[in-house]
């Protein structure tokens, strides 16, 4: 499996999310013997909030025995814990479920985002500078603006000078990187206009201070920084934090295979494994590879794989693929491909002929950048051109106009415009549980008309719930109850906690044995009674979900389950249905189970038993008809979909390859926030045009002075800072 | 005018104390959790292996 979504990860995803790049020796870390006795375990726990939260899940963690420390990061929601090499992850789970928090497990070696951390520290610190300078510059200027004379203004530009220069060579570096970088391969973004700002601001008000001239721009260039830093260190942040949230849910999942060599069992990565090789699979356990099964005979959920929600039986021989989850019983398979040959490896290749369709999404701030690049250098350099044949060949002043233009034009507020609407968008949306992986999933997300949901596994939980109790009597409940509990499939786990739910006992069965891939079997008043298949209690296969109930005596009696809906299911059908949108049910499932839930959720447009390809071509063919679909969806069967829908969801719980090609990942249970997601959505947009319209205002009012020559230092200043605060504070209206 | 000689140094030399403090923070790493940094006042619990 790990090669498999290794490749996946490196063609479409951020490298950051690439699975590949530490599995290797974070698997090796963890069959190496007789390592380091301590070890550092991280957990994601979605739910943390408060400074409850804190005392709450560190109390916990430290007081089990092994643990040395443990510390809860609330803005990443992470506990990392350091505990002796005895102490298990799955052991601390259970102490943090037992504090009502549900935590996932992860793998520490993936979570090096080290390099974005240097990224955004080193951004933090040229901010932090540009902020000291831009204050005492403009307190220098201040003075100059109220009207200094002669020496003393000429004393004030110097200072400023000596104070700005340094800055800007210093804090402008990733401006004028970027520029260079666009120079060089003939491309005119927003960084350019900004680094000739910068600069010819710069040396204007240097060879003004020499000449003890009336305008410096130090000021002017020193903000001009400070604001487009501040833009630029939103956007990493953002960015930073969907980042490493990917790489988190990379984590989540620890491609391993138990490979039996020589009769004794060795863990190994995925991708030493080869065909040929005997793979043990416990119950519980995810299908690492392909392979046909040598030995045990169980039953596996391919829900993932297909959307089918019935177990299906495999005994000696069955063919199995990568992916599906085994039951009941241990299994040892015969691998057939693994890696890159394996079924899903060529789910793939599917998703990556989807991400080739799908046309490239241009930002608002790219559409907006494409017409003001050219257009601040046209006013600048013809407002450079018309005094220079006004004035006569009057360069100083042609000079200073000019520059004044790129100041009063450059993109402060434009720069700031879209980050700090998707800085207060996304926090708001993380708050929810909805972590934003792509940059413009948010503007993309406010165009959707269409939803389509996926049923297994998004819409339900996968988690079985026993339909037909109240018609079984007692005595058969009490019985049933007695076998189930003594099984760890998910129907018989299931159907236990529901009768104890009742206040039943269960009935008192001797001599339980479980037969995997068939049920339980025990000897209950000199009888022998049966909890499991049809064809095993001689009962007749039911159409839906079922287990059956051998008592010995009559014929056996059907329990049948039905999906248990994802919490918020309903809300969120509900709200998207308020808001206009078509709302569509495509499931792998059987008819019956489809139309059930359809009918449970009143949604009228449903598609059953639709394979991978065609989930993915409904999906083009919807958007072909104009539709901008939203794809909900958790299987491998719905990665090609949720890679050829313009924006997708899919829930933690997911694949790793569903999560990779989806945009957005609900993080808790709940599926309410998808309701207020994008409604959260189409309001940033809105925000975000509306900041772009306030910046066009202040350049329309502005550049104008700016072109005439009457924008002194001050106006710029008061423009340029006006604008930028009004933005911000537009951005932070969201609600 | 004098006492601008004494005043823009002044001057410059706190917000220089300023920049100081602020790229120590930073060198601290104490902006790796502004969220949790913000809730951890707000603990009763006594620590006694305050963390660096």
């Amino acid at each position: 499996m790990s090669n498999a979504e290794a490749s996946f990860d490196s063609e479409h995803a951020s490298p950051a999310a690439c699975a590949a790049c530490g599995v290797t020796p974070s698997a090796e870390a963890l069959a190496a013997p007789g390592g380091p006795q301590k070890a550092r375990l991280m957990f994601s726990l979605p739910t943390s909030h408060c400074a409850t939260c804190i005392s709450t899940v560190e109390g916990a963690i430290a007081g089990f025995p092994g643990v040395q420390s443990a510390r809860l990061n609330l803005t990443m929601k992470r506990v990392s814990v350091d505990a002796d090499a005895t102490v298990s992850a799955a052991q601390l789970i259970d102490v943090l479920k037992g504090v009502g928090y549900e935590a996932y497990d992860l793998d520490p070696g993936l979570l090096s985002n080290t390099e974005t951390d240097r990224q955004s520290r080193e951004l933090l610190m040229r901010l932090g500078v540009a902020f000291f300078s831009m204050m005492n510059v403009m307190l220098l200027s201040v003075a100059v603006w109220s009207g200094a004379e002669d020496a003393t203004r000429d004393l004030f530009h110097l200072i400023s000078g000596a104070i700005a220069i340094p800055t800007i060579a210093f804090a402008g570096q990733p401006f004028f990187k970027s520029a260079w970088a666009g120079l060089k391969v003939g491309r005119l973004g927003m960084d350019f206009p900004i680094s000739l700002a910068l600069v010819l601001a710069s040396s204007i008000s240097v060879f003004e201070t020499i000449k003890s001239g009336h305008h410096a721009y130090f000021d002017a260039a020193v903000m001009l920084c400070f604001f487009l830093l501040l833009g630029r260190y939103l956007d990493h942040r953002t960015r930073a934090v969907a980042r490493s949230a990917a790489e988190e849910l990379a984590a989540l999942e620890v491609p391993r295979a138990t490979v039996v060599v020589g009769g004794v069992e060795v863990v190994r990565p995925i991708s030493e494994v080869v065909a040929g090789d005997l793979v043990r699979v416990r119950p519980g356990g995810r299908m690492p590879v392909d392979g046909v099964v040598t030995e045990g005979a169980s039953e596996v959920d391919r829900s993932l794989l297909t959307g089918e929600s019935l177990p299906v039986f495999v005994g000696a021989a069955s063919i199995v693929s990568a992916g599906e989850v085994n039951l009941t019983g241990p299994l040892t398979l015969r691998v057939t491909a693994a890696g890159r040959d394996s079924s899903l490896h060529r789910m793939a290749e599917l998703v990556a002929v989807a991400e080739a369709a799908k046309t490239r999404y241009t930002t608002l701030a790219e559409r907006a950048a494409s017409w003001y690049s050219p257009l601040v250098h046209t006013l600048s350099f013809g407002a450079f051109g018309f005094w220079m044949w006004k004035t006569g060949g009057d360069l100083r002043f042609a000079i200073n106009i000019s520059a004044a233009t790129l100041i009063i034009t450059c993109p402060c507020a434009l720069g700031l415009a879209v980050p700090a609407v998707v800085t207060s968008a996304s926090g708001k949306l993380f708050r929810r549980g909805l972590l934003i992986k792509h940059g413009t999933a948010l503007e993309r997300l406010a165009e959707v008309d269409t939803v389509v949901f996926d049923k297994t596994g998004t819409l339900t939980l996968g988690a079985p719930e026993p339909l037909n109790l109240s018609q079984i009597s007692l005595q058969d409940l009490a019985l049933a109850a007695a076998l189930a509990e003594a099984s760890s499939h998910p129907l018989a786990v299931s159907l236990a906690a529901s009768v104890r739910a009742l206040g039943i006992q269960p009935a008192e069965v001797s001599d339980l044995t479980e037969r995997p891939g068939y049920g339980v079997e025990g000897r209950h008043k000199g009888r022998v009674v049966r909890l499991g298949r049809a064809s095993w209690c001689h009962g007749q296969d039911a159409a839906m979900t079922a287990t059956y109930l051998a008592t010995g005596q009559g014929s056996p009696i059907a329990i049948t389950f039905t999906d248990r809906l994802r919490p918020g299911a309903e809300a969120t059908i509900a709200a998207l249905t308020a808001q206009g949108m078509r709302i569509r049910l495509i499931s792998g499932d059987t008819e019956g189970a489809v139309s059930e839930l359809a009918q449970r959720l009143g949604i009228a447009d449903w598609t059953s038993g639709a394979l991978p390809a065609e989930k993915a071509s409904l999906v083009r063919m919807m958007t072909d008809q104009g539709a901008k679909v939203l794809m909900v969806g958790d299987g491998l069967n719905d990665t090609a979909a949720l890679a050829a829908a313009h924006v997708s969801i899919s829930p933690a719980t997911a694949l790793d390859a569903a999560r990779t090609a989806s945009d957005i990942v609900l993080l808790g249970q709940d599926m309410a926030p998808i309701g207020d997601a994008t409604r959260i959505a189409r309001q940033a947009t809105r925000r975000m045009i509306e900041n772009f319209g306030i910046s066009a205002a202040y350049n329309l009012i502005a550049v104008p002075l700016a072109l005439v020559g009457a924008a002194t230092p001050l106006a710029a200043a008061l423009a340029m800072s006006l604008s930028s605060i009004t933005v911000s504070l537009n951005a932070m209206r969201l609600r | 005018m004098e006492i601008l000689t004494i005043l823009i140094p002044v001057s410059l030399f706190l917000g220089a104390i300023g920049l100081g403090f602020f790229i120590w923070s930073l060198k601290t790493r104490q902006f790796e959790d502004p969220t949790g940094d913000a809730n951890r006042i707000l603990t009763k619990d006594y620590d006694d292996k305050p963390k660096v």
